[in-house]
């Protein structure tokens, strides 16, 4: 795309004096030397927590360091899974992140469409109070929301006016519900939809085909790439959140994975084996999902640069 | 059928709000009632069991007589101050060289890109283990040039900067993405005119690079502030706030205040004053960016 970038490439001379042809090389090599030093260092920790987590427990303590194990083990896997509930945090962790998923594509290109396809009074002023609501920093409405679920209507054993019982504390309810309709889910996908013709829809109504199915039949459909986008950004906000499931969430059989493993880091005779173990089953889905669906991370990152 | 036409119309009107009524629900029961009630709870002293009561302004002139809650802001403070311009300049950094093209350059984007991947717990965990005074890694290959290595994470000089080290470590490759794609919507034309002025590879950064992407710093700039006043999860993992509150940042202490002390009264207080620092420091930034005239 871009070839400026590149030393000399706008000058265009056909045999290049030998300094011209030496200070490129240089640059090459210089080139090479930074970004390698730099990957190296972005990675290293990657590195060093994986050879950990496979490395016999006396060898994790050894100076000077060994870069590699004498033999790999999954002593420390096991132990991740048998000392703590790993698996279960895994499993409510796993839950919440495809139940926000499911939620924010199915809402959020519901009402995508409809600002972005449908005429109605008050799109554009309705629209943008959503956007504009979506500065306000999350501490402000981390206590109040707190409030509003505890007191949400018969719901959780509350009466009628929201008082007597818990409401939708400790559920999973409590986190699903007050992200299952993100105002990025409903700006990406409207941004989406507007790239799209308007005339199918037309010829849809003219043959008698219903609102809804020109949406679920006619548009949708072709907003796959956009939902791939979003649905890996949904996961990977859902699954690494922490703050929120840790206020609501007090049964120990609730917790995600990330609040089992800050567990681990909590008691002074730190197990860094286990630790290292349960920290890289935390990076891993996310990560197997990006190798898997690289483009469409890149072009989701891309977008959230254009709208600003 | 106009009359057919009219009709149509308001069968659609009427679908749309059908189809907006979920979000705009939710909306109206986590962001509206909330961002009202924030100000409210700030006069109140709401502890969850017991009757709430309207103290007025108690909660107010507590927090300006509290040392502890100063503490945590000038932390913070000095956390962004650091953070937020050496997020900008490695991320931007980073974006230039990772935009030529070269043989392996998707490989070494890929591997920038991926601490940004992990999840900030996981990734402070990891850290905890490469920070280990002992055994961890930083200080063994810092023994290598013979220096000896502190306790990263236990000692006050040095826990804020690790916890800034990690928190860069974690956020520039995603500011770096971002980046490439403003460096990539820089139109060619304007670098080969200034070649041809001879302007230098300084000039062309200062006077075409850099203003060309002030939209896309404006926006990581902003992003930048509103995470990095709101500090909590790294802090929370690597030091626990600690030594001597030297890590302690307000969005943890109003975690501790609201939901261990359950003072959510007070608590709320302290939310709406960060609030309004975060808007004071969001329309500096702002102040700064137009201050910037493009040059183009």
């Amino acid at each position: 795309m871009d070839t400026t970038m590149e030393p000399n490439a706008g000058t265009g001379r056909l045999s290049r004096p030998p300094g011209v042809v030496f200070g490129k090389i240089a640059a090459t090599a210089l080139f090479y030397i930074v970004a390698i030093l730099i990957a190296v260092a972005m990675f290293l920790p990657f590195f060093w927590s994986l050879i950990t987590s496979f490395k016999p427990s006396d060898e994790i303590f050894s100076v000077p360091l060994r870069w590699l194990p004498s033999h790999f083990t999954l002593e420390h896997y096991i132990k991740a899974f048998t000392t703590v509930s790993f698996g279960l945090y895994f499993k409510n962790s796993v839950i919440l992140a495809v139940a926000g998923v499911i939620a924010n594509l199915f809402f959020g290109s519901l009402a995508g469409y409809a600002f972005a396809k449908l005429r109605f009074r008050g799109n554009m002023p309705i629209f943008r109070t959503l956007l504009a609501a979506m500065m306000i920093p999350g501490i402000v409405t981390m206590i109040p929301s707190f409030y509003v679920l505890r007191h949400l209507p018969l719901l959780g054993g509350n009466d009628l006016f929201g008082s007597g019982g818990m409401g939708l504390l400790n559920s999973f309810w409590g986190i699903i519900l007050p992200g299952a309709s993100g105002t990025f889910a409903v700006f990406f996908m409207r941004q989406f939809f507007l790239t799209l013709p308007s005339d199918m829809m037309e010829v849809a109504r003219i043959e008698g085909c219903s609102e809804f199915r020109i949406f679920w039949n006619i548009y949708l459909p072709l907003t796959k790439p956009a939902l791939a986008t979003l649905s890996i950004f949904t996961f990977q906000a859902g699954w690494n959140s922490f703050l929120w499931p840790m206020i609501v969430l007090n049964d120990p059989a609730k917790a995600t994975i990330q609040m089992g493993l800050q567990a681990f880091s909590y008691n002074n005779q730190t197990d860094y084996g286990p630790m290292m173990a349960g920290a890289l089953i935390a990076i891993l889905p996310i990560l197997l999902l990006f190798l898997l669906l690289q483009k469409y991370f890149v072009q989701g990152i891309a977008f959230s640069g254009i709208k600003g | 059928m106009l009359a057919s036409i009219g009709k149509l119309n308001r069968h659609q009107e009427k679908m749309a709000y059908v189809f907006i009524t979920p979000t705009l629900l939710l909306f109206a029961i986590f962001t509206v009632i909330p961002v009202v009630m924030a100000l409210y709870l700030s006069f109140t002293n709401y502890d969850v069991l017991s009757r709430m009561d309207w103290v007025a302004l108690d909660n107010y002139q507590r927090l300006f007589k509290d040392g502890l809650y100063w503490t945590t802001f000038k932390n913070v403070i000095f956390y962004s101050i650091i953070f937020v311009p050496l997020n900008i300049l490695l991320s931007l950094g980073m974006a230039m060289l990772m935009n030529f093209k070269r043989f392996g350059i998707r490989l070494f984007r890929t591997m920038n890109y991926l601490p940004t991947l992990t999840s900030a717990v996981a990734a402070a965990t990891v850290w905890i283990w490469l920070l280990h005074p002992e055994f961890g890694l930083v200080n063994n290959m810092l023994g290598w040039f013979g220096i000896t290595g502190p306790a990263w994470l236990a000692q006050t000089e040095t826990a804020m900067p690790s916890i800034i080290m990690v928190t860069l470590w974690q956020s520039i490759g995603s500011n770096m993405v971002i980046y490439i794609a403003g460096l990539q919507g820089v139109p060619d034309y304007l670098y080969e005119s200034a070649k041809l002025d001879g302007a230098s590879a300084f000039a062309r950064f200062r006077y075409i690079t850099w203003p060309q992407l002030r939209p896309t710093t404006f926006l990581i700039s902003t992003m930048a502030i509103i995470g990095a006043l709101q500090l909590f999860d790294q802090a929370f993992v690597l030091t626990q706030g600690g030594p001597g509150n030297v890590t302690k940042t307000p969005v943890y202490l109003i975690y501790q205040q609201g939901f261990k002390q359950l003072q959510m009264g007070y608590a709320s207080a302290q939310a709406f004053v960060l609030a309004i620092a975060i808007l004071i420091f969001s329309l500096i930034n702002m102040r700064i960016n137009k201050a910037e005239e493009p040059v183009v």
